[in-house]
């Protein structure tokens, strides 16, 4: 994710006047990554309109696949481990294509894939298997996703680099 | 409806906080995994303190802070990706990825757990 391109910000020079008698002098070291610029609005709204339908989608899968306190949440498990696989060929394919749009990863990674997905519901859903008496299944729950998702973002990486080539 | 409605508006909230502390974190030169781990705790605490509370709450809390808000913060996809990339940074990346790994389920479990006992007392 680093490699970002520099991003059109506000100069970012000294704010004070430059003196013209001070003699030069050695200009301090500057910090290697570029100054990070005020996120414009229309990043700010497509991440918006991606949260809201990720979330959106979330919700709706939970419906459609509803569990009890002490079941196993498939519907989380699915949403999470789809995400995983999709923000590998995403994050492929945005960084070995220069000409991707700028709003692509906002919206789609930030935005789509990070309202899907989640961490905290995870984190209640294995502690409520706990609480429920379900140690097997809160543990097979919680290293199950964890071992899922980075497999699914080895997939979704593969997966990007067969599509291009 | 309202209930979606919630969802939604919860999921657009949570998203721009999100990207908020990405940035407040690239601003401050920090390297990836800390503005994802610090997502995944504060909405899993949040998160934990709602189940908690449980049945005292309008149905809509939930759907706006919880599903909406507290699941569009966290995210898992960004979680096992950044872990990825650490892991293929060589060897103190893989470290480095272990120990992402280790620290975030041990404390997004922890005060998932306390909030939920928090609010149960409440």
């Amino acid at each position: 994710m680093s490699p970002s391109r520099p991003r059109p910000t506000e100069p970012t020079g000294a704010t004070g006047a430059a003196e013209p008698d001070v003699p030069d002098e050695p200009v301090p070291p500057r910090r290697p990554s570029p100054p990070v610029g005020r996120p414009r609005w229309d990043v700010i709204a497509v991440v918006a309109l991606g949260g809201a339908l990720g979330s959106a989608g979330r919700y709706g899968l939970l419906l459609l696949w509803p569990h009890t306190p002490d079941g196993f949440p498939w519907a989380t498990l699915g949403t999470n481990l789809s995400g995983c696989a999709l923000i590998g060929l995403l994050m492929r394919l945005v960084s070995t294509q220069l000409a991707a749009h700028r709003l692509v990863q906002p919206f789609f990674v930030t935005g789509l894939l990070g309202g899907f997905t989640t961490f905290s519901t995870y984190a209640v859903e294995t502690r409520g298997l706990f609480a429920a008496d379900r140690p097997g299944l809160a543990l097979g729950y919680l290293v199950g996703t964890l071992a899922g998702a980075l497999v699914a973002v080895r997939v979704g990486i593969w997966a990007a680099d067969r599509v291009r080539s | 409806m309202l209930t979606w409605a919630a969802v939604l508006l919860g999921g657009a909230v949570g998203a721009v906080a999100r990207f908020g502390v990405n940035w407040l974190a690239a601003r401050a030169s920090r390297p990836p995994p800390w503005a994802t781990f610090t997502v995944n705790v504060v909405g899993s605490l949040v998160l934990g303190l709602l189940a908690g509370v449980g049945t005292a709450l309008p149905g809509w809390v939930g759907a706006l802070v919880g599903t909406g808000f507290c699941g569009a913060l966290t995210t898992y996809s960004t979680f096992g990706y950044e872990t990825v990339q650490l892991a293929g940074s060589g060897p103190a990346g893989r470290g480095r990825a272990l120990l992402n790994v280790v620290a975030t389920l041990t404390v997004g479990l922890g005060v998932a757990a306390l909030g939920w006992y928090l609010g149960s007392r409440l």
